[in-house]
């Protein structure tokens, strides 16, 4: 059974509707991620999971209960952790989580967590005081101290460098490995591919693709690049006869093929043949992000 | 009281004391004040002051201070930045409600009021003779029903506030009128008629009447305790009306 399932939700906001039509299902024990660009109604529709916001349309359901109608219940299962919600700068780390697992009737060890999150230096700092990350790290610590089965993150690594995104991801792999079922908002492809086992792509309100990250890239079909320079004269016609070439361009002495299927393979044996040797070759492939500009016409 | 509210008031109670300015203001300032006062007025009883020393006209005019100071200039400003800044948001995810977060703090800034009534009515009795309050009961009731409009006004405050600097703004631009009527700068006693008239009707005014009165051993007015009363059940309606948690 799944953990969550929502269909045809809908929410509107003063005559514009954030949400217009958004279903999908999250299996236990995965990581399914919410991608789209911004505005495209992902908060609002992990609000609506949260209980957070009133639904105009569609149906929820978390771990089989109503956010709206069961969120006492609710509240006790489902750990949040929201975009810009903070704590007050003066707060320490150990009081933040000793205060946030007074909230729950069955909580984690706290110390324990704040360990495991890399905090146990930081136990008597102020809030105020902690780099991004670790804010980052005391907002997952507080999303899970109270042993949640379900776990929301919203815009987790925004404004994290490279190393801090890296090990919050390390972080999220460990928490599944618990059993939380964690729903992952996000607009950084790479983290998505990382994480997730599936995506739903989310573009004005509507669900526009769910899958995994790879079945998405190959769904979209994607042309594939290649890049060389060629070590002899090269006819366009010798490329752009073969069947995988869609086209063939020039930049000066770079030559750009475009092309499906094994283009690489079509394009390396007919230049072997005529004895040109493809220098420099570079070969593009289709990332998630093209799979996500083909989706949504637009770039992240 | 549940643990979850237990570990919450500790924790508020902790950062009140971390922050100081509620301290400062709240609980130090009115006794300087009332030291300062009552050394300038002396042992003289003055005619114009209803027969009291000045020492003695000021102590419930300090105490109304001391609950002003924290209902509408320290309490307003900390709830607007924990909803600007989405603390109260947060906490509204968790099985505990952000209510109890306003709770907290108005439980705990009133406690600090207390402090200083009672610090404030110590200093008067040891340095400069004043009475402690003989209508001891029409005292508590004043200062409940004094509390209770000034949190429910400072409550409304940070209710409409929408950060901490505009509560900030709207507390102070709120407390410096009703000091005013309270008698600050010209005690009551020596208002003009028409002015007192219109004291009688501030919280402020009302609250420093029936300390006064309380002290020296009346029952406050009805008057004064129903203004307060009205004043409490007013902005405690606007308040739980228009409180928004982000």
């Amino acid at each position: 059974m799944p953990v969550i399932e929502v269909t045809n939700l809908r929410k509107n906001y003063g005559g514009h509707d954030a949400v217009r039509d958004v279903s999908f299902s999250v299996e236990p024990g995965e990581i399914f991620g919410i991608l789209g660009p911004n505005g495209a109604g992902k908060t609002t529709t992990v609000e609506c999971l949260a209980g957070l916001r009133h639904p105009d349309g569609g149906r929820i359901r978390v771990l089989g209960l109503d956010p709206q109608r069961d969120h006492e219940q609710l509240r006790q299962l489902v750990g949040i952790q929201l975009q810009e919600s903070q704590l007050p700068d003066n707060i320490q780390v150990d009081e933040a989580l000793e205060l946030y697992a007074s909230f729950y009737q069955d909580p984690a060890d706290w110390r324990a967590l704040r360990d495991a999150l890399g905090l146990s230096s930081k136990r008597t700092a102020r809030f105020g005081k902690l780099s991004g990350g670790q804010k980052q790290r005391l907002s997952i610590a507080l999303a899970l101290v109270g042993n949640p089965k379900v776990a929301i993150l919203d815009e987790l690594t925004t404004g994290l460098d490279p190393a801090a995104r890296r090990e919050t991801w390390d972080l999220i792999e460990g928490v599944r490995e618990r059993g939380v079922t964690i729903v992952l908002v996000t607009h950084f492809m790479q983290e998505a591919e990382h994480l997730c086992e599936r995506v739903a792509v989310i573009d004005t309100g509507r669900v526009v693709a769910v899958g995994s990250p790879a079945g998405l890239v190959t769904r979209v079909d994607a042309e594939q690049r290649l890049r060389f320079y060629p070590s002899a004269d090269l006819h366009d016609r010798l490329l752009t006869d073969l069947p995988q070439v869609t086209a063939v361009t020039r930049h000066g002495q770079q030559v750009l093929v475009t092309g499906t299927g094994d283009v690489l393979g079509a394009v390396t044996s007919v230049l072997a043949r005529a004895g040109i040797v493809a220098e420099q070759l570079r070969v593009e492939q289709t990332s998630l992000d093209d799979a996500f500009i083909a989706l949504t016409g637009q770039e992240i | 009281m549940s643990s979850a509210t237990a570990t919450l008031t500790r924790i508020e109670a902790r950062l009140f004391l971390r922050e100081r300015a509620g301290l400062i203001w709240g609980l130090a300032f009115p006794a300087i004040l009332l030291i300062i006062l009552g050394a300038l007025g002396g042992k003289k009883h003055d005619k114009d002051l209803d027969g009291l020393t000045l020492a003695a006209t000021y102590v419930p005019i300090v105490i109304a201070f001391s609950i002003a100071m924290l209902a509408l200039n320290a309490m307003p400003p900390v709830l607007g930045s924990y909803r600007e800044r989405g603390v109260l948001r947060r906490m509204s995810t968790t099985p505990v409600p952000p209510s109890r977060l306003l709770a907290a703090q108005v439980a705990i800034n009133v406690v600090v009021a207390a402090i200083a009534t009672v610090l404030v009515l110590i200093i008067g009795r040891i340095a400069f003779d004043v009475a402690l309050p003989r209508q001891a009961g029409g005292f508590l009731l004043a200062f409940g029903l004094a509390a209770a409009g000034l949190f429910a006004i400072g409550l409304t405050i940070a209710a409409l506030a929408p950060t901490g600097k505009a509560a900030n703004a709207a507390g102070a631009i709120t407390f410096f009128p009703m000091m005013f009527f309270a008698g600050l700068w010209v005690p009551r006693a020596v208002m003009p008629d028409a002015l007192r008239h219109v004291s009688d009707f501030t919280p402020m005014g009302a609250a420093v009447q029936a300390l006064q009165d309380s002290a020296r051993g009346h029952f406050p007015h009805a008057l004064h305790l129903a203004v307060l009363a009205v004043y409490a059940v007013g902005f405690t309606v606007a308040a739980t009306r228009l409180f928004r948690w982000e």
